[in-house]
């Protein structure tokens, strides 16, 4: 066992862990913090997304040890505290960028750190940056023009301040 | 009557809703983390299970020793099938014919097992983990027997015998033809007559349907809860009253004893439509330890277990006169059922029967379909269940009917098809087309497309003996959708009836409940079926709840599969909503006193018509509640219950073309351009419509370039995980252009059709004519699916071989 301290979504958790726990495991099963999901064993299908001090990251190929001291975010933080949606989820929800919702968490996820590395990307940029992401419902089109108005409106509010 | 429009803008000013693309109030529980999963529940005292896979296809097991893993930390017991005298067979529900085989088929099998990942013993124990590290105690040897994986290699005399008690690998056979049905006539006849007619040609061809897998991105998992008098399990499946009655039917458990939920599900596509092996375990289990047990499968076991799909040979023989008219088909199928039955795997090619005269005039037709057992996966149904496959065989013939004609691909199809004014047709095949215009949706389709230009540029590449070559290809299609007429799945032996359930309830603040007996798993039916009920109803959409996936609180439901929610659910509300308004009108006309006659009902209001006095039907269901001064005999309530049958399966069509370039020097074959314009009927929701088109288009883009299951010829999985197995991903497709013609379904009150599986079944024809279209110059005249860089490559360099050699000879 061994003792690490995680920030996920502003709070500040502390515990005894296997070595062998994986980060989604540790945020799922010990945390309660089930909006992270899994949904391969071969860390293809990136539905465990989620920033580990800022990088996107999929919490099925991390060991919870190995994120002692980090800050983490995941879709249960997106939100304001308010329940205002993050503009990735309003872009999500207007461009219809997700059907079931599975691959959603670590769709927006990925997303929000895409658009923070580029932020006026093209269609084809946006493709690329979510290719480690699979969706089966949506075939992709909803979730690029959401990523693009994302982008456009993180644009904006960027020149607005 | 049949009401055409060129698109879906005109919106029913009586129908607000109906039309409106609403986003969908499903997203924001999604979007912020706050869904439940299966898999996110935790119950006290839970434990966890874990299954023994075998890893051989096809073994008797001659030690199978549980001890050393029951003595394992943490571990509260282990079953072998020996173990479980209690458990019953898995049952199937479609007989396709009376001598059908059906094999010995139980959650644990017992002394042998048939394919890769077939389920061997269960462990339970304190966590995921230890019932995993205890797996790897259990002692277990297997003597290995032969394998038979390829389906027509199983149909042969002297094949190893997946199921030796059966002595045969054929598990049924089972035929149409347009003369027993009276729709038409004799196609061997015709046949015969074409081969020495000068005026006519026949055209033969064997086509293969690679095996794939739905792929659902939420594995599935089942938690099972036997401690309160009505025993609970919580499963990602898409069918929770199939489960609660296949589950009373064939395992230790009463219909009234179970309650069967399905949370949020993750996606579907058929492959959640399936009474599991694991689901019957966990319950098994739980019952046995009376504490509540969990199983979530991994992604590896949902490759090797959960079904998969299609595997068909397809021998093709089309008949036409030179002038292109079609004279006579028949389709000989071979049916890959993978080792088991699941609950509709014998009658997924017999759908497929019915469809593969398409949306064309074939004056005889005959299908004879073997289905035949492997060491393999069972297959089952996937978006679109035998009718992608149907539809590829037809639309790949259509073009190998225009190469030997020398016609124009489009043109081949426009000569043949059904024209407006033919409807309603009866088809060879045996069913009745309601409506549909496919000039209408091709015109269309080819505009967007921009199909001349297209030509011209793929005669100035091939000209230029560009290394890129561009291809093009189309395919017209209708579906056969939303199952269907409870007679006719009677005589079609499928042991369920095709009806849906819905009951509506009005509360006493006005506000709606609606109950559906079809589930969501994506599709948006909270939104969709309450914009349906705000129409009805006239009450603000904010004001409708929807509840669904729970046998408890939706107590009749036939499930979500087959493109059946709206089209057959949909209509059980509207039938609901109706009701609901005619128990209102007595009470509403005392409220007014006036007479029932003088009523009318618009936009949600009661009204004496020519007057200004009125009631809404939200305060009559005040009224009601209240009770105070009801009409004498009448009940205190607005709540219906409504049960529609359909009188006709649905028939969505469209015309899809696909322009691909392919890399004659890498056989990299990219889609540049999609265009597809669909027939769905009236678009209650076009966003979500949309959305459906778009991951059809790309799970069926995905079976023509990507995926498929493959197996060693010693039944080994070789595409077990999503690294082998190519699901793509964003930058692997593109941004397709859509386009819509309505042409009104006449055999429902909304005018709808189904849409779920219409892009899974015309991509795939599409994509492949194209590719063959880009390829054919060079000499190639078929390809596989999937049609992967080193197949392309191949077959180019073959057919240059061919050519060379042709030349020396010559
Ligand atoms: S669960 Fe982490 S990538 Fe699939
Ligand atoms: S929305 Fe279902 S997997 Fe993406």
């Amino acid at each position: 066992m061994a003792r690490i301290t995680v920030d996920v979504d502003g709070m500040s958790y502390t515990h005894d862990v296997e070595p062998r726990t994986l980060l989604v495991h540790h945020l799922r099963e010990t945390l309660g913090k089930t909006g992270t999901v899994v949904g391969c064993d071969t860390s293809n299908c990136g539905a465990c997304t989620v920033l580990v001090d800022g990088e996107s990251i999929k919490s099925c190929s991390v060991l919870a040890v190995q994120a002692d001291g980090a800050e983490i975010e995941t879709v249960e933080g997106l939100a304001a505290a308010d329940g205002t949606m993050h503009p990735v989820q309003q872009a999500f929800h207007e461009h219809h960028g997700l059907q079931c919702g599975y691959c959603t968490p670590g769709m927006l996820m990925r997303s929000v750190c895409f658009v923070r590395e580029n932020p006026d990307p093209s269609e084809d940029e946006v493709r690329e940056g979510l290719k480690g992401n699979m969706c089966r419902c949506t075939g992709y089109q909803g979730i690029v023009s959401a990523v693009m108005a994302y982008s456009q409106a993180a644009g904006e509010q960027e020149a607005g301040r | 009557m049949t009401a055409t429009s060129d698109a879906a803008t005109d919106r029913d000013e009586q129908r607000p809703e109906i039309g409106r693309a609403r986003l969908r109030r499903e997203d924001a529980r999604a979007l912020t983390g706050r869904t439940r999963w299966t898999d996110d529940m935790t119950l006290p005292g839970m434990v966890h299970l874990s299954v023994l896979r075998s890893p051989v296809a096809h073994a008797t097991i001659t030690t199978l020793d549980t001890a050393p893993a029951a003595r394992a930390p943490g571990v509260v017991g282990v079953w072998t099938g020996e173990d479980l005298p209690e458990q019953g067979a898995m049952p199937t529900a479609w007989t396709v014919s009376e001598d059908m085989k059906t094999p010995p088929y139980f959650p644990l099998s017992v002394g042998a097992v048939k394919h890769v990942g077939d389920i061997v013993a269960v462990v339970a124990a304190i966590s995921k983990e230890a019932a995993e590290d205890a797996l790897e105690l259990i002692d277990v040897d297997y003597d290995e027997l032969p394998v038979v994986v390829d389906p027509l290699a199983a149909k042969q005399e002297g094949s190893p015998l997946v199921h030796p008690d059966l002595g045969t690998n054929v598990c049924a056979t089972w035929g149409l033809d347009s003369v027993s049905l009276g729709t038409g006539g004799d196609a061997a006849a015709a046949i015969r007559e074409a081969e020495s007619d000068p005026d006519q040609v026949v055209v033969r061809r064997t086509l293969r349907q690679n095996r794939i897998t739905p792929a659902y991105i939420e594995p599935r998992s089942i938690v099972v809860d036997p401690t309160a008098e009505q025993v609970t399990m919580w499963s990602a499946t898409q069918v929770p009253h199939i489960v609660r009655i296949l589950m009373a039917m064939s395992q230790p458990i009463e219909e009234h004893e179970l309650r069967v939920v399905a949370p949020d599900v993750g996606g579907g596509f058929g492959g959640k439509l399936q009474f599991t092996r694991e689901e019957a375990l966990v319950l098994l289990i739980a019952r046995r330890l009376r504490v509540p047990c969990k199983y979530t499968e991994t992604r590896s076991e949902s490759m090797q277990s959960s079904h998969h799909a299609r595997d068909q040979v397809q021998e093709l023989t089309l008949a036409a006169k030179r002038d292109g008219t079609i004279t006579a088909l028949d389709v000989d199928l071979t049916a890959d059922m993978g080792a088991y039955l699941g609950i509709l795997t014998a009658g997924i090619p017999l759908l497929g029967g019915f469809m593969f005269t398409g949306i064309y005039r074939i004056p005889a037709y005959t299908f004879h379909c073997t289905d035949v057992f492997t060491n393999k996966t069972m297959t089952d149904a996937y978006r679109g269940a035998g009718k992608p496959e149907a539809t590829f065989g037809i639309e790949r013939m259509m073009d190998e009917l225009a190469v030997e004609l020398d016609l124009d691909p489009i043109e081949v199809r426009r000569r043949n098809w059904i024209t407006p004014d033919e409807f309603p047709y009866a088809t060879a095949a045996g069913l009745t087309y309601d409506s549909g215009n496919y000039d209408q949706a091709t015109d269309k389709a080819l505009e967007m497309f921009g199909y001349d230009e297209l030509r011209a540029e793929q005669r100035r590449r091939r000209e230029a003996r560009d290394p890129v070559q561009l291809g093009i290809g189309v395919c017209t299609f209708v579906e056969l959708s939303g199952l269907a007429p409870s007679r006719v799945l009677g005589g079609l032996n499928y042991g369920s009836g095709g009806w849906e359930h819905s009951s509506i309830r009005m509360l006493p603040t006005g506000k709606v409940e609606v109950v559906a007996g079809t589930t969501s798993h994506g599709q948006g039916h909270a939104t969709a079926f309450s914009q349906i009920v705000a129409d009805e109803l006239g009450v603000p959409f904010d004001d409708i709840v929807l509840i669904s996936g729970d046998t408890a609180s939706s107590h009749k439901g036939m499930d979500t599969y087959g493109s059946r929610s709206l089209v057959v659910g949909g209509m059980a509300i509207v039938g609901a909503a109706r009701k609901v308004v005619e128990k209102a009108r007595p009470i509403a006309a005392h409220l007014l006193e006036a007479s029932t006659d003088d009523l009318e009902f618009v936009g949600g209001r009661f009204s004496v018509r020519g007057t200004a006095s009125g009631v809404t039907i939200q305060e009559v269901m005040l009224s009601t509640w209240l009770a105070h001064d009801l009409p004498e005999g009448l009940e205190p309530n607005l709540d219906a219950d409504f049960t529609f049958d359909p009188e006709n399966f649905s028939y969505p069509t469209g015309t899809h073309l696909a322009a691909v370039e392919v890399d004659t020097q890498t056989g990299r074959v990219t889609v540049r351009d999609y265009v597809c314009v669909q027939d769905v009927g009236v678009l209650v929701n076009p966003m979500i419509v949309d959305g459906q088109v778009h991951g059809g288009l790309t799970q069926g883009i995905a079976q023509a370039l990507y995926e498929e299951i493959q197996y060693s010829q010693e039944g080994q999985l070789t595409s077990g995980t999503l690294a082998d197995y190519l699901v793509p991903a964003a930058p692997d497709v593109l941004r397709y252009r859509t386009g819509t013609t309505v042409t009104e379904a006449t055999t429902n009150t909304l005018g709808v059709k189904a849409v779920g599986e219409t892009g899974a079944t015309a991509a795939p024809p599409a994509i492949v004519n194209a590719v063959l279209d880009a390829l054919r110059p060079l000499g190639v005249t078929d390809i596989t699916m999937p049609c992967t860089p080193v197949k392309v490559w191949t077959a180019i360099h073959e057919a240059s071989a061919r050519t060379t050699e042709g030349a020396v000879t010559a």
